[in-house]
């Protein structure tokens, strides 16, 4: 028997205890909805707009948040996942006061330190001293205050060299260093942030882990955006799955965490998958095992074998053949492809033929839930004669524990010298 | 501290973005640090960043006193103090030109803070107007030693001069506040305020005394212009109290009317398009 990769729990801290259900709420959001108006022809000068006063009026709407509500309470660490355009970062944009609502409510207890797109909004012509001040402000603490806290922030942000440059001259690391260090130290009842743990390098990781966990033990509210369900499923008392502008889910993080990849292993399969294009036709498209025949299923360390089968439809000067392996995110691991067919001299591909594409490499990914995106190139000419995403979706097993999407193959090696 | 002690904060409702809003305690705390911090990292970021901003209307300033008195002559005939009139106009004007022509872009400048922070959006144009107003303040400190080396005597209407900043403050304010969310939707503004501006600039009694005109007529219509009806206040009770007040330029207080409107509907419409559009600006970035 194989371990079930998907609900095998990566070595997690233990959680602090959920709020009691009595708990006051943090957060109350009743019927919320948010639509987008997308200009069909935007007009953006006044003289278009003088010229063509009724051009650019039409609008498309898109409508991002269709009716939401849920709570939560003090003192919980809640999760909201949700693929690239579900509206989740509309609904944290909502709850943080930058965007308004056309209809529902927002009601949230004390005050909310948001952490949006990777920073918490920096002016970079000014110096790390004086934008912290300014964001300190912006969230509702006293300029006194602040120039109070600045020394912790810079400190715990580990750029105490660089506190009188401006933000320009700093790097993205740095940045993002400060703007957590900033959230962090703002001492708000309630923080929201959006996609942030991937910040800086691993000391800097562990300090901002221990400050989550830090936080959660002070009974803080917590909302966490975030593509990465092992985050989710580490530090979450629920969660809330998004999709389409609505929720589908809202419970506990191992089962949003499950429904949230099988969201993202259907989303493919909703369309059709265009596996007929005008000049090839995708005939097949699978791994095989070590006894040759077709698999879903292979084990870290093993050798992936992967087999592609493709029918030329009318003739061509060649293609190439491209994969791009995935993880369940979305994320794209690596890619890998061959030419096939190309010859100046010659149409090289003939109507009818057949192209058979194997490969093999080595498994080096770790365990989850992976696609093969699969793309065919004209040679010369360019452009794309077939796309077929999702064309292969395998499962791999086994293998070491890491938070990591591959685990390399690797010589390690610790030796304590010197003393007795 | 955990959660069951801490006594726990009642919910209240948020409704998204505002041009004020979130309490005046933290607008006015917002403002004044925008404004120094703008301030400082625009004049004293760079060596000479306060010389600098001095010397653009002092350099203004020498060029046209030399061009209106040994060129046309139309100032030093008829203004009795013209030279520190045309600096007083250039000084006042600067400071309007220059705040509202920042206030333009300032929004979008912003981007980052406003796509990714709550507070009250108004701060942003009006702490480009602060910024513009200390440099004011500066260069007034300089008017005032020219004022007193041409010889014009003190006079108890000075005290009135506050007031004459006052409201050119809040009409700039109120300009750059529509500017600046129309700038969010509209780039060109940028340009038509820039040619806009330049001729306000010749229709404002800076260069040329009202009286240089010699035609009621233009006189009037020269009325219809709050800022120079707010210019040519300053010029009567700071120095020279035998020039035309304003009234008298334009024919009396009804010939007033028009730009009292006028400036009664830049105030309007600057507040009504901010307020309107605050909400929306971090959608539109």
């Amino acid at each position: 028997m194989h371990p079930d990769p998907l609900t095998a729990s990566p070595a997690a801290p233990v959680p602090a205890p959920a709020p009691a259900a009595g708990a006051p709420l943090a957060i109350q959001v009743e019927g919320l909805r948010k639509s987008f108006r997308i200009p069909t022809n935007r007009v953006d000068s006044l003289k278009e707009r003088v010229v063509h006063p009724f051009s650019g009026r039409d609008f498309r709407d898109l409508r991002a948040l269709r009716g939401v509500s849920f709570e939560i309470r003090q003192g919980e660490f809640f999760g909201i996942v949700g693929r690239n355009g579900s509206g989740k970062s509309t609904l944290l944009k909502l709850l943080a006061s930058i965007y308004r609502a056309d209809a529902g409510t927002i009601r949230i207890a004390g005050r909310l330190a948001p952490f949006i797109e990777l920073g918490v909004g920096f002016n970079v012509d000014l110096t790390a001293r004086e934008n912290v001040v300014l964001n300190g402000v912006m969230m509702g603490l006293t300029p006194r205050e602040m120039r109070r806290r600045q020394d912790a922030i810079i400190e715990f942000a580990e750029l105490e060299e660089f506190a009188d440059l401006k933000l320009k001259n700093y790097s993205s690391g740095m940045l993002v260093r400060l703007a957590f260090a900033v959230m962090m130290e703002a001492d708000a009842d309630v923080l929201l942030i959006d996609e942030v743990l991937a910040v800086g390098d691993a000391a800097f990781q562990q300090k901002c882990a221990d400050a989550f966990h830090q936080m959660k033990a002070e009974g803080k509210t917590i909302v966490l955006v975030t593509h990465e369900m092992a985050t989710v499923e580490d530090y979450c008392h629920r969660a809330m799955l998004i999709a389409d502008g609505e929720i589908q889910h809202l419970g506990d993080p191992g089962e949003i965490g499950r429904e949230y990849l099988r969201l993202n292993f259907e989303g493919g399969g909703e369309e059709e998958r265009p596996s007929e294009g005008e000049e090839v036709r995708l005939v097949e498209a699978h791994l095989e095992g070590a006894d040759g025949r077709p698999t879903a299923n292979v084990e870290h360390g093993e050798e992936i074998r992967l087999r592609l089968e493709l029918e030329v439809k009318r003739d061509l000067p060649g293609v190439d053949v491209g994969f791009l392996v995935a993880n369940a995110d979305g994320l794209g691991v690596f890619n890998f492809g061959i030419p096939v067919g190309e010859r100046e001299e010659a149409r090289e591909l003939r109507a009818g033929q057949r192209v058979v594409v194997t490969a093999a490499l080595d498994n080096r990914l770790a365990a989850g839930r992976y696609f093969v995106h699969c793309g065919i190139n004209r040679a010369y000419e360019g452009g794309i004669a077939l796309y077929v995403p999702n064309a292969i979706d395998f499962v791999v097993f086994g293998g070491p524990q890491t938070r990591g999407v591959v685990y390399p193959e690797l010589k390690i090696d610790a030796a304590i010298e010197g003393g007795r | 501290m955990s959660a069951q002690t801490s006594t726990p904060a009642p919910l209240r409702e948020v409704r998204g973005p505002s041009a004020l809003g979130g309490g005046s305690r933290r607008f006015f705390d917002l403002l004044w640090l925008m404004s120094v911090t703008e301030f400082k990292r625009v004049y004293f970021g760079t060596v000479l960043g306060y010389v600098w901003s001095l010397v653009r209307p002092l350099a203004l300033f020498g060029v046209l006193l030399f061009v209106f008195t040994k060129v046309f002559k139309i100032g030093s005939e008829t203004a009795e103090h013209y030279p520190v009139l045309l600096l007083t106009g250039i000084v006042m004007f600067t400071f309007f030109q220059e705040s509202t022509t920042a206030g333009v872009t300032s929004v979008v400048a912003q981007e980052g803070v406003v796509r990714k922070t709550q507070f009250p959006r108004l701060v942003i144009p009006l702490a480009t107007v602060v910024t513009g107003a200390f440099n004011f303040g500066l260069n007034l400190v300089v008017v005032l030693g020219f004022v007193l080396a041409f010889g014009v005597a003190p006079a108890w209407t000075w005290l009135l001069f506050p007031f004459v900043v006052a409201v050119l403050f809040v009409f700039t304010s109120a300009v750059s506040m529509m500017l600046s969310v129309l700038y969010v939707r509209f780039r060109d503004v940028a340009i038509i305020w820039m040619v806009f501006a330049q001729a306000l600039f010749y229709a404002t009694p800076v260069l040329y005394p009202v009286e240089a005109f010699e035609n009621e007529t233009y006189e009037h219509l020269l009325m219809i212009n709050p800022l120079a009806v707010i210019f040519e206040q300053a010029r009567v009770w700071v120095l020279e109290p035998n020039a035309p007040t304003a009234v008298e330029a334009a024919g009396g207080w009804l010939g007033l009317l028009p730009a009292a409107a006028i400036f009664a509907a830049v105030l309007a419409l600057g507040a009504l398009t901010f307020s309107r559009q605050a909400p929306r600006i971090a959608e539109d970035l």
